[in-house]
């Protein structure tokens, strides 16, 4: 049989397949982020505890109240979305005018907040989401068995990020966003409401880590630790893609997924390593990252 | 200057004096026990504060008291890391006289904190990790390993699923001292019931998705998978496991090599069902597990995992040996500890070896059927009780120096 450094190219293709998987969580979450900190100049590490509270809603609306996935998937962010609108309105919005640290400090104490939270009533292990009935089961592709819900996930993080890189490049209020971004005083007296576009937009990122977190519950256990194990990998995503950069953001999302299923095939120690790496190397050749442009 | 030299030889004679004279007492006039484990990661569910709960149950059961001195439990979170858990230990011993160390999950913590308890002869009782070096090549004379451990583990799990026709194996192994010697535990036992080994995959500690390493021991066409990690980790491969179908097609199986009560509970029985493994503890056995088992329920809402059930059995002995050997010293009462039979809810006729390893009886059992489940924690179906003898390690086969001085 021949092989490709030593592995069967099946095999190569499944462990590809399985990197593109894992990317779409990354592009999912790092769009959020970028999204974010392109508008606002906020650094969100809230990010993870919102991704958690996006699973933990939809394990909520499943055994509190009986509704299932799908309506989770529209329900959940739009709570976590209000969650973020809350959050700006009453705390986020009192620092644009500091720097950046502030934001950041301020985010981060919130992310241990709702953890901790979380923590204290539902324990580590976490708690068991089934996959929807619709989508259980999965397909043969010769090199290795898909499930169908894995699939899903890559199509619906795909169509997600596509639509949210054409809103904001592509049509009327994507460029009233990325005005009030350069120059907010002068957007303001064209008499477009500023502070408002902020807020939902803040509210926007995190509802796009909401719907990340609901997607990952059928996969993942929902755990209170869920959002810390990702949030540090998404950040060196966003780092690479280049801060504020969208479409940055998404391609190295994909991209790492990549390359991390590849090194879990030639030398899987390393897996949780690699994208450090790379960020290192990237911050050394091109400190704005790969897309993002000198400010 | 000869007047110095007598003031000096003076005063150590007088505190070599007090020293003797403290022989025989409580250091502070207070026990103190330390309860060190992970309490917000991983492995929070099967010790963290339930371990806490246990060690107080023993302490209620002496009425709070030994030797007519209070006894005082205190509690920190190493977070999985060996330089907090040994820093947290050489502070507790030195600043804060605590008499006795408890738990510890994660065994590349607890070889670092072995290392401060072996030089300030403190007794370390440990429930929470499991790699067999502890009372191996890694032994101290005041270290005590009491639930299980993976030579443990080995022989029920792996005897057991080679006897069942599950010839060849392939390992997802955690990439630390734990999932390191789990995986060369097994490989030995396997080998020794006429098994072969397919290869091995090493996984970073606190994985998020294991289907990568699922595919390759899928690929590797053993029958056998042995994950040989633990907590949040064993329970994320398992249900991918079950999510990409592995198990299913009947070909391969899956061997949990350390499962806790806490995992099943958390992953459900529909993925759990049929799993084999060892355990030191199962609350529904006896009566006196029951009873037990239910007051720590009413305490944390949950049941016990073999590492909470263990850390009451030993922080008991532990009190005992103080009680008489009518001291809280370290190296005084680790003897004791070692010619006295553990008996109590956890094990009968247990006895420690010189090594410090505790021999009890282990159990090899099977995950239920949600259809079997009676209720709630009606997890497991108890298959075959492994002698204690049978289960660890003999000092000799252990490698541990000090005990074979």
């Amino acid at each position: 049989m021949p092989t490709i450094f030593g592995i069967p190219p099946q095999a190569l293709f499944g462990q590809l397949l399985l990197g593109l998987i894992n990317g779409s969580f990354y592009a999912l979450l790092s769009l959020g982020l970028a999204v974010i900190f392109g508008m606002l100049n906020v650094i969100n590490f809230a990010h993870g505890a919102l991704y958690m509270l996006g699973a933990f809603f939809a394990w909520l609306l499943m055994t509190q109240v009986g509704i299932g996935y799908w309506w989770a998937l529209l329900l959940a962010p739009l709570a976590v979305g209000a969650v973020g609108v809350l959050l700006e309105k009453s705390l986020l919005s009192r620092l644009y005018k500091l720097d950046h640290l502030y934001g950041l400090l301020l985010t981060f104490g919130i992310a241990l907040m709702i953890e901790g939270l979380f923590r204290h009533l539902y324990g580590v292990s976490g708690q068991p989401y089934p996959i929807p009935r619709e989508l259980t089961g999965g397909q043969n592709l010769g090199f290795m068995f898909l499930p169908n819900y894995r699939g899903w996930v890559v199509a619906a993080s795909l169509v997600v990020c596509l639509a949210t890189w054409y809103a904001i490049e592509r049509t009327q209020l994507g460029a009233y966003l990325r005005a009030a971004t350069e120059n907010p005083v002068l957007v303001q007296a064209f008499g477009i409401n500023v502070p408002r576009m902020v807020t939902l937009t803040y509210g926007f990122g995190v509802a796009l880590a909401g719907l990340a977190g609901v997607l990952a519950a059928p996969i993942y256990q929902v755990s209170p630790l869920m959002g810390s194990n990702l949030i540090i990998v998404v950040f060196a995503v966003v780092v690479i893609g280049g801060m504020g950069s969208i479409l940055g953001a998404v391609l190295t999302g994909y991209g790492l997924g990549l390359l991390e299923g590849l090194t879990k095939v030639f030398y899987p120690e390393a897996s949780n390593i690699v994208v450090f790496v790379i960020m290192a190397v990237v911050l050394m050749i091109k400190p704005a990252g790969l897309f993002g442009r000198e400010r | 200057m000869v007047k110095q030299l007598l003031v000096g030889a003076a005063l150590a004679a007088l505190s070599v004096g007090t020293a003797q004279a403290q022989q025989g007492k409580v250091s502070g006039d207070v026990v103190k026990i330390g309860v060190l484990n992970d309490r917000s990661g991983l492995y929070a569910d099967l010790g963290g504060e339930g371990s806490v709960v246990a060690v107080k149950m023993a302490v209620e059961e002496m009425g709070g008291k030994v030797l007519g001195k209070p006894i005082e439990v205190i509690a920190a979170d190493h977070q999985n890391k060996p330089d907090i858990g040994s820093n947290l230990a050489r502070q507790w011993i030195d600043r804060d006289n605590v008499d006795v160390i408890v738990d510890v999950p994660n065994s590349g913590v607890a070889l670092a904190v072995q290392e401060v308890t072996r030089e300030k002869k403190t007794i370390f009782l440990m429930e929470g990790p499991a790699t067999s070096s502890l009372t191996g090549s890694a032994c101290s004379p005041t270290g005590f390993h009491w639930a299980y451990d993976t030579h443990a583990l080995a022989v029920g799990t792996g005897r057991a699923m080679v006897q069942e026709g599950g010839k060849s194996w392939f390992f997802i192994t955690a990439d630390y001292a734990f999932g390191h010697q789990l995986e060369a535990d097994t490989s030995a036992e396997v080998k020794k019931a006429g098994g072969t080994i397919k290869g091995a995959v090493r996984a970073p500690l606190n994985t998020a998705d294991f289907s990568s390493f699922l595919l390759q021991a899928q690929s590797s066409g053993a029958q056998v998978i042995g994950l040989a990690n633990a907590g949040g980790d064993t329970i994320t491969s398992i249900k991918q496991a079950s999510e990409f179908g592995l198990t299913q097609s009947g070909q391969q199986k899956l061997a949990g090599l350390l499962i806790f009560l806490s995992d099943v509970h958390a992953l459900g029985l529909q993925v759990a069902q049929d799993l084999v493994l060892t355990t030191g503890f199962y609350w529904d056995m006896d009566d006196e597990k029951r009873a037990w088992s239910k007051k720590f329920m009413e305490k944390t809402g949950k049941m016990p995992t073999m590492v909470q059930a263990g850390s009451y059995s030993a922080v008991r002995h532990y009190l005992k040996a103080v009680e008489a050997a009518g001291t809280d010293d370290g190296p005084t009462v680790a003897a004791k500890m070692k010619t006295m039979p553990v008996n109590d809810m956890f094990a009968k006729n247990g006895k420690i070896l010189a090594n410090g390893r505790m021999v009890h009886d282990m159990y090899l059992a099977r995950v239920k059927k949600p259809s079997e489940s009676k209720g709630p924690w009606d997890y497991y179906q108890i298959i075959r009780t492994i002698p204690g003898d049978e289960a660890f390690a003999t000092v000799a086969e252990s490698g541990c120096k000090i005990a074979s001085q």
